[in-house]
């Protein structure tokens, strides 16, 4: 398979230049190009009223079979709050060593959780956020090391802990994967 | 590297499932889902997964029917029980049942994540505590069981064989050649190893006092027993009785003996409550009990029933190739605990050690080794340290006969069992002598 590149595709209000700031960052993590553009999507048909939440594997699901294609990594970037019906939340998930993945920003703001507005860390663990759910499409697991991006990230002090690049371990196990031959 | 932890999702809503499937594949798990309890036993008779995840409220066959059933097929498997509708009683009833965790649905992320790795934990310490108790049972205790001859090696073999077992066993060999710690050695590679071993001296009591001491008895049964007192069969519960010197025991011991390991039960003496111990039986004896059962001097029945495995430990003689690996052994454990430096022994003096008969087995060069380290330079064990012409006292024998029989063994070797020689050093003359050889079955050393 030769990948032409990584799309990110925002769905909803997002700020100007917000993706933009974090391409280079992606696209040097993955050694492929990163691509930003808009979509839409009826993301009401998605939503649980009863938890006010919209349902993540349904938005996974729709990115999967409108967007994605078998040359691209996409990643559906959205700003509602997603769930999984057997958890509370997510901050995002993605097919491993598939071809897509979604994430959400709305929980990564300071304001989210009372706190002072601070733009550098909100990017920062969106960044971090798109590399994590995008190593997954690329065949990576959790990984236990502390600073690794591929740390698995409950709260979103779990994501400030960690770095925004792969580990060396995760850097090895991506160049090794078969479907990833070429990269890096 | 670690394993890979298994984990099966059970649950009748396709949506739980695909979304924990994800979550644990992202994980590194092995993950695979049913969406019922019948086929989820099914998969978990044909492969084995190390944690289950079951919802509670399934069609067909529930979550807490299949949790009793997975437990009755693996007890220790982790079952973690999800519910949407939380009440107190089905968790409670699921924890009694044997669940690991009880969870409601939906989960916090972090929730999921902390009992995963707790049951995993879980899982890691199950394992670690298997592969210790399997090096306890190939190492414990057998480390006091020195030589690499064959003889030895021709016991250690059958202590691995017999120990897992129930059977009883009957230790053989000279006095001094170690048949206490083989007995130990069975015990403690064991499953029976968490319980105690009880050991008792058959031939340091009488009838009466080994009669209260196996039995134990109650409070006035005879004069001086102010106490009730728990007797050795009943503190060997669960575990090993060592009865040394069996041979020793009276006509009327052999038959209470007998009747107590048939059926395992028995009243202390002065009362009327029977008692149940669940017990092995191994016993030890330098006599031939087979000849003292042809005399009638020990019960054929009771011959049989302790009898089942015989393991003869071989007397030092037979093994003198092992005798520079217990020298060592002996210096090592003596100069460590009189906190003396390491000392070593003079090739001469190990040669003559060699060539010793030896009566008292390794008891007797137990004894020398200690005696030499006491009066020796604290360098080199010499020649003049090693009293080999002179009788080693040897605490074991305690009686007339097994002092006899080991003096006359030292003479006859000392002078290369010429008869004339030694019947001379003895004063007695050549008749008395053969028929000493022949009441004590004296033969020359291999």
């Amino acid at each position: 398979m030769n990948l032409e590149n990584i799309t990110l595709i925002s769905f909803g209000y997002f700020e100007k230049g917000l993706l933009e700031i974090i391409c280079d960052d992606v696209e040097r993590e993955f050694s492929v190009p990163v691509k930003i553009r808009e979509g839409y999507m009826a993301l009401s048909v998605y939503y649980d009223a009863s938890r006010k939440q919209y349902n993540g594997n349904g938005l996974l699901q729709e990115i999967e079979s409108r967007f994605a294609t078998e040359t691209t990594k996409t990643l559906g970037l959205f700003n509602v709050d997603l769930f999984i019906p057997i958890l509370t939340y997510i901050f995002g998930q993605a097919f491993l060593n598939g071809n897509s993945g979604i994430a959400s920003i709305y929980r990564l703001s300071n304001e989210r959780y009372g706190l002072k507005k601070d733009q550098t860390v909100f990017i920062d663990r969106i960044r971090k956020e798109v590399i994590h759910e995008l190593g997954h499409t690329f065949g990576l697991i959790h990984c236990t090391n502390p600073t690794c991006v591929m740390r698995s990230s409950t709260y979103v002090e779990d994501i400030d802990q960690k770095e925004h690049m792969l580990c060396t371990k995760c850097k090895g196990m991506l160049a090794t994967k078969p479907q990833n031959e070429g990269l890096n | 590297m670690a394993k890979k932890i298994s984990i099966l999702i059970v649950d009748d809503e396709e949506s739980v499932r695909d979304s924990l499937y994800n979550w644990f594949i992202e994980d590194g798990y092995r993950v695979e889902c049913s969406e019922n309890a019948t086929k989820a036993l099914s998969m978990l008779e044909s492969d084995s997964f190390d944690i289950v995840l079951a919802d509670i409220k399934m069609p067909g066959m529930d979550g807490l029917e299949m949790l009793k059933r997975i437990k009755s097929l693996r007890k220790d498997s982790i079952v973690i029980i999800m519910t949407a509708f939380a009440t107190v009683d089905t968790a409670v009833q699921a924890l009694k049942d044997g669940a690991f965790d009880y969870v409601t649905k939906p989960f916090d992320p972090d929730d999921l994540s902390h009992l995963i790795r707790n049951a995993s934990k879980q899982i890691s310490l199950l394992e670690e505590n298997e592969i210790l108790k399997e090096k306890m049972v190939s190492l414990e205790n057998v480390e006091d069981l020195i030589g690499t001859s064959e003889a030895m090696q021709q016991v250690l073999r059958e202590i691995e064989s017999v120990a897992q077992s129930n059977a009883s066993v009957i230790i053989t060999g000279e006095s001094g050649t170690g048949k206490e710690l083989v007995a130990r050695a069975i015990h403690a590679n064991s499953p029976r190893k968490f319980f105690p071993l009880v050991s008792v001296h058959c031939g340091a009591l009488s009838e009466s006092l080994l009669e209260s001491e196996l039995f134990g008895h109650e409070k006035g049964a005879f004069t001086g027993a102010v106490y009730n007192r728990k007797g050795r069969f009943e503190m060997a519960d669960s575990g090993t009785i060592f009865l040394d010197e069996i041979a020793t025991i009276s006509a009327k011991m052999q038959v209470e003996l007998l009747r107590v390991l048939e059926s395992k039960s028995f009243v202390r003496v002065g009362g009327n409550k029977e008692i149940t111990s669940d017990f092995r039986v191994i016993c030890a004896t330098n006599r031939d009990l087979k000849t003292m059962v042809e005399k009638g001097l020990f019960r054929e029945d009771l011959f049989y029933r302790l009898n089942v495995v015989n393991i003869n430990v071989p007397p030092l003689r037979e093994r003198i190739e092992d005798i520079p690996q217990l020298v060592e052994y002996f210096i090592k454990k003596y100069c460590i605990s009189m906190n003396k430096p390491a000392m070593t022994i003079e090739t001469a003096a190990l040669k003559r050690l060699e060539e010793f008969p030896f009566p008292g087995n390794i008891r007797e060069l137990e004894n020398m080794i200690e005696r030499a380290i006491v009066v020796g330079n604290g360098k080199k064990i010499s020649l003049k340290d090693l009293p080999l012409g002179k009788t080693v006292v040897n605490t074991t024998v305690e009686s007339l006969d097994d002092l006899e029989k080991n003096h006359i063994f030292q003479i006859l070797a000392k002078y290369n069992w010429n008869i004339s020689v030694s019947a001379k050093a003895l004063k007695v003359d050549r008749v008395t002598l053969y028929n000493k050889i022949k009441k004590y079955d004296l033969k020359p050393a291999k």
